[in-house]
């Protein structure tokens, strides 16, 4: 079973790019469960999600404390969060941001990868300046980062549950995964 | 075809292929998405039912004691509070003998204000008269929502069908939801014994006095029994024409178990995970599952539980100045049973607390290792608190 752990701020759709990607993984045949952090919501605070993928049927319906990789997707959130708690060693971290970060150390046990959805989000007018929805951009890159699910699952997914831009959320998505800039291992060793 | 579905949606789902009538709720905290995506469907025509926004949960069950005296197939949702709230006319709807069917999505009892998983709501209404289920997950929640409509309609009694709140209730899955033409033929239209009729005028819920109100409540306790006798029935029915069974109890591994588990709700589910895990490592433990609580299925717990050494009853609940609620219930079921196995009672997860697998595993290996259990119920994962009143 793969678990992924979603950061974010209410308003930018992180809990339902998770239902997205379930719904994404469940077209490529994967047993699915999503989840939001179960508790009250409220615009711009922080958020967290959950997805667990698996090839047999997912029993499990209890929280989840050590995911396998974790999804940003708002930087800002790295100053009051520490997003790698329970994070297993060597999994991904994605994070929406215009660049690496300067200082790699806080990231050595881990796989970084990073893609800036917003700046993607904003040219294809998704949301507004204050508020970008960067979602569906995030989505891309992690279908890049983990080789799954497949992008024409992803597109199929956008285009059922969002009626509002499917087309400009579709191509979001297409642009973070030849955006995504994967440093995983390679980057660590040449900090070594 | 399987969804990805919200726990919620899957009881939205449910209702509108079993052709609800007249819907009413309050679409307040603590309610939930359900009736959310229910009024979608009535105001596109998805629905053909009357959509009642009311102002109190108490007037939501009113306006459905009204509908379904007039004959139509009613459905509303509600929560905790709300369910509180409506507690008069539970015992109105159940008295009345209207099979009105009622989602409830378990959330902790305020205060302090707590919206999340606990079952004290619902098993504090226990002797309203209601049926009560309790679900797992998705795809049981859903069958279940159509199965109540049936069952209620065939015994003249209310149902409530109870899901976990956010790890059910919130929680993405896959669901089969099934055709519209299967639903019809396992629920056919309703078809009222009796209604509010001009054309056939009659006075309902009349004066009852000493000589006729007892044995109007021995016919509630007869339609309980016949609650029970039916559900297998109607669960082969609809396994025939869907192809699942949950039934009213399930036993997973019982028969040679030393030690077994008994759960309700989506406990249960992450339980059926631990049970074989240990039995991987040679454990001699079973999982029993209670999805029918009211009527109480007596005699299935006392067959099953036979070839235990051990029982253990994992409550998100509690009776204050008692223990948890279905070891109770299952103290009450085997004790004029020579020879049954001691209840071991834990009390685990009120107001949301996580139940993960190691809780679960500790209660394993509690109640193993225990020589007798106490009376009480023991608190899992319980906080050292400070218990002393009006100090800083």
């Amino acid at each position: 079973m793969v678990e992924i752990r979603f950061h974010g701020r209410g308003g930018q759709g992180t809990v339902m790019a998770t239902i997205l990607l379930a719904k994404a993984f469940f077209r490529d045949g994967y047993y699915v469960q999503s989840f939001p952090l179960f508790g009250v919501e409220r615009r711009g605070a922080p958020v967290e999600a959950y997805l667990r993928l698996d090839q047999s049927e997912i029993l499990i319906r209890t929280n989840v404390y050590t995911p396998d990789h974790v999804v940003v997707l708002d930087q800002t959130l790295l100053e009051s969060i520490d997003v790698t708690v329970g994070l297993k060693k060597g999994g991904w971290i994605l994070l929406n941001r215009p660049s690496l970060p300067a200082n790699l150390d806080s990231f050595s046990d881990y796989s970084l990868a990073v893609v800036d959805a917003t700046h993607i989000a904003l040219k294809n007018s998704l949301g507004t300046r204050t508020q970008p929805i960067v979602n569906t951009a995030v989505m891309g890159s992690l279908a890049r980062v983990l080789g799954i699910p497949s992008m024409a699952a992803i597109s199929e997914a956008i285009r059922e549950e969002i009626p509002r831009q499917p087309k400009a959320n579709i191509k979001a998505a297409e642009t973070a995964y030849q955006k995504v800039k994967l440093v995983g291992e390679i980057e660590k060793n040449m900090q070594i | 075809m399987r969804h990805v579905l919200e726990g919620s949606h899957a009881v939205s789902e449910a209702v509108r292929l079993a052709r609800a009538q007249v819907i009413s709720a309050y679409p307040i905290t603590p309610q939930t998405h359900i009736v959310e995506q229910l009024s979608e469907y009535c105001a596109n025509g998805t629905l053909n039912a009357r959509f009642l926004r009311v102002e109190s949960e108490h007037s939501a069950l009113a306006a459905l004691i009204g509908a379904a005296s007039s004959g139509v197939r009613t459905f509303t949702a509600t929560s905790s509070q709300g369910l509180a709230l409506m507690h008069e006319l539970l015992h109105w709807a159940s008295g009345a003998r209207l099979p009105i069917v009622m989602a409830q999505v378990n959330r902790a009892m305020a205060p302090g204000w707590n919206i999340w998983a606990d079952q004290t709501d619902s098993l504090a209404q226990r002797d309203t008269g209601w049926v009560q289920f309790y679900c797992e997950n998705g795809q049981e929640v859903l069958d279940t929502t159509i199965q109540a409509f049936r069952l209620a309609e065939w015994v003249n009694l209310p149902v409530m069908v109870n899901l976990d709140a956010f790890f059910l209730s919130h929680t993405y899955e896959p669901v089969d939801v099934p055709d519209q033409k299967s639903v019809d033929s396992f629920l056919p239209p309703y078809k009222p014994r009796f209604q509010l009729d001009l054309a056939n005028p009659c006075a309902f819920n009349q004066l009852a006095p000493p000589n006729i109100y007892m044995e109007m409540r021995h016919n509630i306790q007869m339609a309980m029994d016949e609650a029970f006798t039916f559900f297998e029935q109607m669960e082969e029915e609809f396994g025939t024409i869907l192809g699942r069974r949950h039934g009213a109890v399930e036993a997973i591994r019982c028969d040679d178990a030393e030690v077994i588990l008994i759960t309700s709700g989506t406990v249960t589910s992450t339980s059926r995970q631990v049970v074989a895990k240990l039995r991987e490592k040679g454990e001699k433990v079973g999982l029993l599952k209670i999805k029918l609580f009211r009527p109480f299925p007596l005699n299935l717990l006392r067959e099953l539980t036979k070839p235990a050494s051990k029982i253990a009853v994992i409550d998100r609940n509690f009776s204050f100045g008692a223990s948890g609620i279905f070891a109770q219930e299952v103290k009450a079921a085997l004790c004029n049973f020579p020879g049954h196995p001691p209840v071991y009672g834990y009390v685990a997860g009120l107001g949301g607390r996580d139940i993960t697998t190691e809780v679960i595993e500790d209660i394993y290996w509690l109640t193993k290792n225990s020589t007798a259990p106490e009376n009480e119920s023991s608190w899992v994962g319980l906080r050292e608190v400070d218990h002393a009143v009006g100090q800083s």
